[in-house]
C-alpha cells in the first residue's frame, strides 16, 4: 500500500534544484523519453549544448522566453513504497507567495544549497517559511559536493551553520544530505565518492520519513462541507473532510456553533462504504441521531474537546497580491474551513523581516510577499484552532471582494486578546503527549488586596472541573521554600524568582499554577513572564487592584497597623513602593462580582485551553 | 494494539477529489461535468457518484462532440448515461461549423480538436454554467502542470497563467462574476498510472478500445492512427491490421493508438508502469504542433 508524500522544493535555480528534480524523476523512471526529447530539442533551440532540465519544470511560453519561473509547477514520481507530489516552487522574486502556495500542503520541505556558497539568505528564508507553514520535516541538501572535492569538512561546516539558524525556528525534524545532483551522488543511490557520509540517499530518506504521526489525531474536528439528502430514503448525511482526530460510530458529539448534542449514528466513506473509524484526511459522510439543523460551515467535534469560538483572532498572514496592500481598517472575505464571512483588519502588530526575523512594529501595511502579525475581527464567530495544533482548522485565506482574488494566506496563532501583550503560544511538541496542559496565573497586588481569597477560589473551581491546579501562596512559601529570605529588595526579587520558577515547572508539568504574591516590582514579574515565554508556556498576569485605604481597612493580619506604628520597615504601600503592572491581562477591582469566574473566562479564551 | 491511521495513496487522492466535488456542489449554482467517455472523465464520473452517495449527481454532464468519434466510445457514453440516469447535454462542433461560427481546416491532416474550444465556450454560455469539471491532470503536459484545481476563466473563457489565484491548503476560491466561470480539475494530482490503478481496483468499465484489439491502422509522423472513416490517407500510406489499444480517446483524426496485447485493466496497469513515453507523447498529434501548443489552446479557453 504505497503512501502519498507531498514535498515542496526551494532554493534558487543556480543551486541545481531543477537538476536534482530531473535526477529524481529520471532515476525513479518517472521522466519519459518524449519529455526528455522535448527538453533536448528546446535546449538546442536556445543554443545550449546540454539538456537543460529546468525546461522540464518551466513550461510556460513567458517562462521560456524570459528564463524565469512564473508559478508553482506540480511534478509526480513514484517508487514502489511511495508516490510523491512535488510542488516545485521557483526561487525568484515572488519567492514568498509561491513558496507559501506550494508549502501549504507539504509534508516535507527540500531546501538546496550550493556547497561552494553555503547557507545564503535564500536558504534561511525558505527554512523560515517552511517553519512558518508548519512543514514537519526539513531536508537540507548540500549540492555540488563534487565541486568542493567531496569535502567532509565543508559539509560539516554548512550543517552547523544551518543548524544554528534553525534553532531559532520551529523545526522538529531536520536532516542533512550531501549530494551531487549532476552526477547523481546520494540522490537515488549512495555515493562512492563520500564514504564518510553514513546517512541514506535522498530518495531513501523520502521513502522512509515517518509522516503519519504529523496529523492531529487528538482533536476530533469535522467541518460540515455539504449536506447530502436522498429523497424517498429519508437519508440526511453531513459530508466533509475530517480535519482532525478520530470519529467512530457511537461517539458522543456536539455540533457547533449551535452547541446541540448528538451521537454518531453511522459514518460512510465515498460511495457508501461503512467506516468504523474516520480520521484525517478522509472524506466521509456522517449521520447523526436525532433531528438537527446542521449546515455547511458548522463543525462537529467531541463535547469535551472543542475548538475556539470567536470573532477576534490573532494570525500571521502572508500578503499575496501584487496590487494593493494589507492595512488596518480594510475588510475582506475570509474563508476558513468551510465557513465564509467578513473579516476586518483590526491591527497590524508587526511586519516580520523574513531575512533577519526582526519585528518591525512601526509597519503600517503589508505589501506583496510580506509577512506580518495581525488581529482580525470577523462578522460571524469562527470555529478554529491554532495553526500549530491543526493546519486545517488553523488556516484561512482572505479574498478581495472587488477583484475576487485571493490576497492573503493566514495562520491563526490563537484568539486575540485585546489590551494584552501575552503571547499565546500554542502547544509545543512533547507537551501534547501530556494528559493536560498547564499555565501560570500570577496574581499581584498589595497585601490584603484579596489575592489569596481569589486564588483559593480559583484553585477550588479548577480542581472541581477536573483540571489539575495548585496554589502557590507567597506567604505560605515563605515558611518553606523561601524561609531563608527577608524583605529587602534583593530578597523580594529572589522570592519572586523562585516562586516564578516553581510555577513554570508546574505549568510545564501540565498543572495550572495559581501564584498569589505581592511581587511589588514590575521588573521581577517581567522576568517570570519572560521565563514562561521562553519555555513556550502562557503566563497570565492578574492585577488585583484594591486601593491602599481599602487594604489598610481590611488588614486581616494587622500588618498595616504594625507598619504604620513603625514596627515593620519596608512594608509595601507604606514605606516601600508597589509598581502596578503596565499591561496586565486582567484587572480585578473590589467591586467586581465573582473575580475567580472572570479569570476562568480569560482562561477559556486561551489557545492553550482545550 | 494501536490502529495505524494511514491512507493508501489512491485513497488519499480519492478523498482529495471527493472534497473538490463537494466543494463545488456546495458553492456553485450551475456546475457541469465534461464527459466524453474517455478514461479520465469516466473516473471523474465514478468519483462524483461516490462523493454524493446515496444521492444522485447534483449536476448534468456535457459532451463536446467533434463529430469524429470512435463508435465504441459513443455507444459506451450512452450506456453509462442510461445506467446512471444522468442528464446528458451534447454540444456539437458541427453546429458551429454549419452556423459559420468556426471554419473547419481543410487538407488531409485537418483536425477538429481546435474547434472544440468555441463549441465548449458556447455550451458554457448557453447552459449558464459557472463551474465546469474537466478531467485534466497535471502530469499530462507542462502547461497543465501549472494549472490550479480551481482555474478562473474570464468572460471569454480565457486562462491567464500570469494571473492565477494562489491556491492554499484545501481552501479553494471560486469567486467569479456573471459570465465568468471556474474550470475545476478534481484529478489534478492523479497520474496516468493512478487512473489505471483506480480503474483496476474499482473494476470500472471503459470503452473497449482502451484494451487490446485488432484493427486497421496507418503509420503517420511516428504514430499509429486508426484507419476510420474520418481519416484521409496520404500518398504512400497503407493501412494494415495490428493489435492495438488507446491510451487516450479524443478526436479520431488525431488520437493515436499503441501496439499492445494488454486486454485487462491489470495488464494495462503493468504496461503503463513500464512505459517510458507519456500518453500525450505517444498518442496526441496536436500536442506536437509547437512547444507551447497546449498553453496556447488553454489561453483560448480549451480545458
Amino acid at each position: 500500500m504505497p503512501q502519498l508524500l507531498r514535498l515542496a522544493t526551494a532554493g534558487s535555480v543556480d543551486d541545481g534544484k531543477s537538476t536534482l528534480i530531473g535526477r529524481l524523476l529520471f532515476d525513479s523512471k518517472s521522466l519519459f523519453t518524449d519529455q526528455l526529447a522535448a527538453v533536448e530539442r528546446a535546449s538546442r533551440q536556445r543554443g545550449e549544448d546540454y539538456p537543460n532540465l529546468a525546461l522540464l519544470t518551466d513550461g510556460l511560453r513567458a517562462e521560456r522566453e524570459q528564463g524565469i519561473t512564473i508559478d508553482v509547477a506540480y511534478r509526480y514520481f513514484a517508487t514502489p513504497r511511495r508516490k510523491f507530489v512535488i510542488a516545485d516552487t521557483p526561487g525568484h522574486i515572488q519567492y514568498t507567495r509561491n513558496m507559501v502556495t506550494g508549502a501549504s500542503t507539504a509534508d516535507l520541505a527540500l531546501i538546496l544549497v550550493d556547497a561552494r556558497k553555503g547557507v545564503v539568505q535564500q536558504s534561511r528564508r525558505h527554512a523560515f517559511l517552511a517553519s512558518l507553514l508548519g512543514i514537519p520535516h526539513l531536508v537540507l541538501c548540500v549540492n555540488k559536493m563534487d565541486l568542493v572535492g567531496w569535502s567532509r569538512e565543508r559539509f560539516a561546516e554548512i550543517r552547523e551553520d544551518f543548524r544554528r539558524f534553525a534553532m531559532k525556528l520551529d523545526v522538529t525534524d531536520l536532516s542533512f544530505i550531501p549530494v551531487s545532483a549532476l552526477h547523481g551522488d546520494n540522490v537515488v543511490h549512495r555515493s562512492a565518492s563520500m564514504p564518510w557520509y553514513e546517512g541514506t540517499s535522498l530518495l531513501h530518506h523520502l521513502e522512509e520519513v515517518h509522516v503519519a504521526s504529523d496529523r492531529n489525531l487528538i482533536d476530533a474536528r469535522l467541518p460540515v462541507q455539504y449536506v447530502i439528502r436522498q429523497a424517498g430514503r429519508d437519508f440526511r448525511g453531513y459530508a466533509g473532510t475530517v480535519a482532525g482526530g478520530v470519529f467512530k460510530p457511537g461517539d458522543e458529539v456536539v455540533v457547533l456553533p449551535s452547541g446541540l448534542s448528538s451521537r454518531v449514528a453511522a459514518i460512510w466513506g465515498p460511495g457508501g462504504l461503512p467506516v468504523t473509524e474516520a480520521f484525517p484526511p478522509q472524506a466521509v459522510t456522517v449521520q447523526l441521531t436525532g433531528d438537527l439543523d446542521v449546515g455547511r460551515g458548522d463543525l462537529i467535534c467531541r463535547p469535551a474537546n472543542r475548538p475556539h469560538t470567536g470573532q477576534d483572532l490573532d494570525a500571521m498572514v502572508c500578503w499575496l497580491a501584487g496590487a494593493g496592500t494589507l492595512t488596518p481598517g480594510a475588510t475582506y472575505t475570509i474563508r476558513h474551513t468551510t465557513a465564509e464571512t467578513t473579516a476586518a483588519v483590526q491591527k497590524l502588530e508587526y511586519r516580520l523581516d523574513v531575512d533577519t526575523l526582526h519585528r518591525d512594529e512601526s509597519a503600517r501595511a503589508l505589501a506583496l510577499n510580506e509577512i506580518g502579525r495581525v488581529q482580525l475581527r470577523t462578522r460571524k464567530p469562527l470555529l478554529f484552532d491554532a495553526y500549530r495544533r491543526n493546519r486545517a482548522t488553523g488556516s484561512f485565506i482572505l479574498v478581495d471582494d472587488t477583484t475576487g482574488n485571493t490576497v492573503a494566506a493566514g495562520m491563526i496563532t490563537g484568539p486575540a486578546l485585546p489590551a494584552s501583550r501575552v503571547v499565546w503560544h500554542a502547544a509545543a511538541v512533547g507537551r501534547e503527549e501530556r494528559a493536560t496542559r498547564g499555565l501560570t496565573v500570577w496574581l499581584t497586588g498589595l497585601s490584603a488586596s484579596g489575592k489569596s481569597t481569589i486564588a483559593v477560589e480559583l484553585e477550588r473551581r479548577l480542581v472541581a472541573a477536573g483540571r489539575p491546579a495548585y496554589l502557590l501562596d507567597g506567604d505560605n512559601l515563605r515558611h518553606g521554600l523561601n524561609a531563608d529570605l527577608g524583605f529587602s529588595a534583593e530578597d523580594r526579587a529572589e522570592n519572586v524568582r523562585r516562586v516564578g520558577e516553581v510555577a513554570r515547572l508546574f505549568a510545564d508539568a501540565g498543572v495550572v499554577a495559581v501564584a498569589s504574591l505581592i511581587s511589588p516590582y514590575r521588573q521581577d514579574r517581567e522576568r517570570v513572564r519572560q521565563a514562561h515565554e521562553r519555555a513556550g508556556l502562557p503566563f497570565l498576569e492578574v492585577f488585583v487592584d484594591t486601593p491602599l485605604p481599602v487594604c489598610e481597612a481590611r488588614d486581616p493580619k494587622g500588618m498595616y497597623a504594625k507598619a504604620r506604628a513603625g514596627e515593620i520597615r519596608g512594608f509595601t504601600g507604606i514605606d516601600d513602593p508597589y509598581e502596578p503592572p503596565s499591561a496586565p491581562d486582567l484587572v480585578l477591582r473590589p467591586d467586581d462580582e465573582d473575580p475567580a469566574a472572570r479569570i476562568l473566562t480569560l482562561l477559556n479564551r486561551s489557545a492553550w485551553w482545550e | 494494539m494501536s490502529t495505524v491511521y494511514e491512507l493508501s495513496h489512491l485513497d488519499a487522492l480519492e478523498a482529495e477529489s471527493v472534497h473538490v466535488f463537494r466543494e463545488v456542489a456546495a458553492t456553485f449554482e450551475h456546475p457541469v461535468l465534461l464527459f466524453s467517455g474517455g478514461k479520465d472523465s469516466v473516473v471523474m464520473l465514478a468519483l462524483a457518484a461516490k462523493a454524493f452517495w446515496p444521492a444522485p449527481l447534483p449536476f448534468p454532464v456535457l459532451h463536446v462532440d467533434t463529430g469524429h468519434n470512435f463508435d465504441e466510445v459513443i455507444a459506451f457514453r450512452d450506456r453509462v448515461v442510461e445506467r446512471m440516469g444522468l442528464c446528458l447535454e451534447v454540444a456539437r462542433v458541427q453546429d458551429d461549423i454549419d452556423a459559420g461560427r468556426v471554419t473547419e481546416d481543410t487538407g488531409p491532416r485537418a483536425s477538429r480538436n481546435r474547434l472544440q474550444t468555441a463549441t465548449l465556450l458556447r455550451a458554457i454560455r448557453e447552459g449558464g454554467f459557472d463551474a465546469v469539471f474537466g478531467g485534466a491532470r497535471r502530469d499530462e503536459e507542462k502547461a497543465r502542470a501549472k494549472e490550479r484545481v480551481f482555474s478562473f476563466r474570464d468572460e471569454s473563457g480565457q486562462w491567464d497563467p500570469r494571473n492565477q489565484r494562489p491556491e492554499l491548503w484545501n481552501l479553494y476560491n471560486g469567486r467569479h462574476r456573471r459570465g465568468e466561470h471556474i474550470r475545476v480539475f478534481p484529478l489534478s494530482n492523479w497520474t496516468e498510472l493512478d487512473i489505471w490503478s483506480f480503474i483496476a481496483a474499482e473494476r470500472i468499465e471503459l470503452p473497449p478500445i482502451y484494451y487490446a484489439h485488432r484493427r486497421p491502422v496507418v503509420q503517420r509522423d511516428g504514430m499509429l492512427l486508426a484507419h476510420t472513416r474520418f481519416l484521409r490517407l496520404l500518398g504512400g500510406e497503407e493501412p494494415y491490421e495490428a493489435s492495438v489499444r488507446f491510451r487516450t480517446v479524443g478526436d479520431a483524426t488525431c488520437t493515436g493508438c499503441i501496439e499492445s496485447t494488454a486486454s485487462t485493466a491489470d495488464e494495462v496497469v503493468a504496461e503503463v508502469a513500464a512505459t517510458r513515453v507519456t500518453e500525450r507523447g505517444a498518442t496526441r498529434a496536436d500536442d506536437r504542433i509547437s512547444e507551447a501548443g497546449m498553453e496556447d489552446r488553454k489561453k483560448e479557453g480549451y480545458f
